[in-house]
């Protein structure tokens, strides 16, 4: 059903027009005023200001591995994170521990470990999926590169954000 | 031949282009941009240099560094063209506007002709071609629609805008711009006669068809200078960008700046024309109150000061109603094709032929 | 009038002028066209005919040209740029031409006044934005009237026509 919208009246004042570019131009003004005297809150300055300390626990940032407290590379090369990544930017190869080592039992190590930063969507998928609590969201955000070969995280780019993680599971010590 | 007049011709069209107007032109894309952000409660380009201000030098490295593209199917030669007529125009009007008063005996106008204000009329009548053919070299349907909405936005309101200034050249009878100058520092700003002899009721009568003329003769500005509310050649949203659509690099920046040009150039006429050119008179207590006139006229060094202060006075005025044109647009929205239409020929250039009789009515009857 | 300003800006309205005939493209023929106003601006500036300069480049490159050029784009002329030249009209165009010429050459060549030098022109006291007003609304000021009323009819009779019938 057709609806005639009945357009207002205006009288002579509105009609003139002016009043109103007038109101709108102090509307501008004042505008203009309070960001000069410095009574406007602006939206914050990046590079200068961060929001680094405001960043919840939740934060998905960079995934990155980690070393547990005995220094050893948590990720057993079981390519889960690899087989679930939605934007597939996870690349392992994986490598065979040596029988003389200490954890020769975990039997697989990664020997390369790259997540093209390009690709990575922040989902966590990987982190969800990892059976072995070796890969976290981290919150790093600012990652950059000049070329796409930069924007490649390697291993040791991988375990330089992830650190050391302290209070999980040690699933692999000697009493199992 | 005259040698010291070429001479000194060439050192102010060198000395006013490339010290003045290109640097202001290049500032006013800074202040624009910075303005505007402060109305819409941003910060603005406030990254290179201290507070941004190397910002235009920023933005014209990257403009040279771009890439000059081409596209096919365009009229080479117009499409060439058209960025070179887009600009001058606009910086040739500058030419008869006295823009200070002396400077070592020499006068602060580049060509004092008698025609002055016919020639800016002329010479602003001349920028709608770099559009047109913008728009119809590109050989594309938004420029194109571009480029015919100009053509027909500025002869419409080149009748507003040469009608609105006849009731000055009544008053001054003259076509000179120095003589209007003149002719305000003796009786008073058109718009608000408050020096020579301003106690004349009379005076204060005549100020009203002036600020008729003002208003009508401010926004025909706006509109043959293509600033919103009447931006319809550009109209990111409905043209994409309308004329210049096609144009890359160094060729856009010319249309951009060009546009600006013209703005820097607008105003020094209202400024001429409206605010009493170069002239600021300072209150005096020699003797009982009174307006002083600075000018170049004194001899020594104080001549030189006064010629220079005119001169910044001047440039300060044209700087304010730069920052008018900007405050107006980033307040009002885009007026609609037929409505421009409507406005400049049902109204403004109606009120402009009454105000001439008004203005006219009032001078006969004055008793001078 | 210095013939070093009087002899280039003449060569580019003659250039111009043939340019407007022999441009096949309408566009150019119209720029063309405005160039050589703009020459002929620069020749009445030169005999310090100011204000019909200004006029001439203000009424005709300013206005009449935008709107020769906005209904050229808008009617996009093509047929012209593939259109066969009619030699024995082209022929005939050049014999009128050079028979205007060597009319206007004889006259002249018969004219008491074209051989001797010029006395030089009285220069007025007025410029001569006002001497044409004086003149116009002085002694013309009937015709000048009659004029008005013309093109006000001419005005009237433009909007009759181009009002469109009420359905």
């Amino acid at each position: 059903m057709a609806v005639t919208v009945s357009r207002p009246r205006l009288n002579w004042r509105e009609r003139m027009y002016l009043p109103a570019i007038v109101a709108g131009l102090a509307i501008t003004l004042k505008h203009f005023k309070n960001m000069l005297l410095g009574r406007t809150k602006v939206t914050m300055q990046y590079p200068e200001e961060k929001w680094d300390s405001h960043l919840p626990d939740h934060y998905r940032g960079a995934p990155a591995l980690v070393r547990d407290s005995d220094g050893r590379v948590r990720c057993v090369a079981c390519q889960l994170c690899e087989f679930i990544c939605p934007p597939r930017a996870i690349k392992i190869i994986p490598g065979e521990i040596p029988s003389t080592d200490q954890f020769a039992k975990v039997e697989k190590y990664p020997e390369e470990f790259d997540i093209d930063m390009i690709r990575c969507i922040f989902c966590g998928m990987c982190e969800e999926v990892c059976p072995e609590q070796a890969i976290y969201l981290r919150k790093d955000y600012a990652i950059t590169g000049f070329t796409r070969a930069d924007m490649v995280h390697h291993k040791e780019k991988l375990l330089e954000i992830g650190g050391v993680m302290h209070g999980v599971v040690l699933k692999w010590n000697e009493k199992k | 031949m005259d040698y010291f007049l070429i001479t000194t011709s060439l050192l102010k069209i060198a000395a006013i282009l490339f010290l003045v107007i290109l640097p202001m032109v290049s500032y006013s894309v800074y202040a624009e941009r910075r303005v505007s952000a402060f109305i819409q409660d941003r910060r603005g380009p406030n990254r290179v240099g201290p507070a941004g201000l190397f910002q235009p030098i920023a933005d014209m490295f990257k403009l040279l560094l771009k890439e000059d593209f081409t596209p096919a199917n365009v009229n080479t030669f117009y499409y060439w063209l058209a960025p070179c007529l887009a600009m001058m125009p606009a910086i040739i009007t500058i030419a008869v506007v006295p823009f200070g008063s002396t400077l070592f005996g020499v006068p602060m106008v580049i060509a004092d002709i008698n025609v002055g204000i016919l020639y800016v009329f002329a010479i602003a009548s001349l920028g709608v071609y770099g559009i047109v053919l913008a728009g119809w070299a590109s050989n594309s349907k938004y420029p194109f629609l571009g480029g015919v909405r100009s053509s027909s936005q500025m002869i419409s309101y080149e009748l507003s805008l040469g009608l609105a200034v006849i009731p000055i050249f009544l008053l001054v009878g003259n076509l000179r711009l120095t003589s209007v100058v003149r002719y305000q520092i003796e009786h008073g700003w058109m718009i608000a006669p408050f020096v020579g002899d301003w106690l004349n009721p009379w005076k204060w009568l005549l100020a009203f068809p002036m600020i008729i003329s003002f208003v009508v003769f401010a926004i025909a500005i706006f509109a043959e200078t293509n600033r919103l509310p009447f931006d319809l050649p550009e109209a990111e949203q409905e043209l994409a960008g309308g004329y210049h659509t096609e144009y890359s690099s160094m060729k856009f920046a010319l249309f951009f700046l060009g546009e600006y040009a013209a703005m820097i150039t607008g105003s020094a006429v209202i400024v001429t024309l409206f605010f009493g050119g170069w002239h600021l008179p300072l209150p005096s207590w020699h003797g009982g109150f009174h307006w002083a006139l600075v000018d170049g006229s004194a001899p020594g060094w104080r001549g030189v000061v006064g010629g220079l202060f005119n001169i910044a006075t001047f440039f300060a005025k044209v700087a304010v109603l730069l920052f008018f044109f900007i405050w107006v647009r980033f307040t009002l929205p885009r007026f609609r094709y037929d409505q421009l239409m409507r406005l400049g020929w049902l109204f403004f250039f109606e009120i402009a032929l009454v105000n001439i009789f008004i203005a006219a009515i009032i001078l006969a009857y004055v008793p001078s | 009038m210095s013939p070093l300003l009087f002899w280039p800006f003449a060569l580019l309205m003659l250039m111009f002028g043939v340019a407007v005939v022999i441009n096949r493209n309408p566009v150019a023929s119209a720029l063309s066209l405005v160039v050589s106003f703009l020459g002929l601006a620069a020749l009445f500036m030169s005999l310090d005919a100011y204000f019909i300069g200004i006029i001439q480049v203000l009424v005709y490159a300013g206005a009449v040209m935008v709107l020769f050029l906005f209904i050229i784009m808008l009617l996009d002329l093509r047929a012209e740029e593939g259109r066969q030249v009619n030699w024995l009209a082209l022929i005939g165009g050049i014999a009128v031409a050079l028979a205007l010429l060597a009319q206007i050459l004889y006259v002249i060549h018969n004219l008491k006044s074209a051989h001797q030098a010029f006395p030089p022109l009285a220069r007025s006291t007025f410029d001569d934005v006002r001497n044409v007003g004086l003149l116009l609304f002085g002694s013309y000021n009937l015709p000048f009237q009659i004029i008005g009323v013309l093109v006000l009819v001419a005005t009237i009779g433009v909007v009759l026509l181009s009002r469109r019938e009420p359905r």
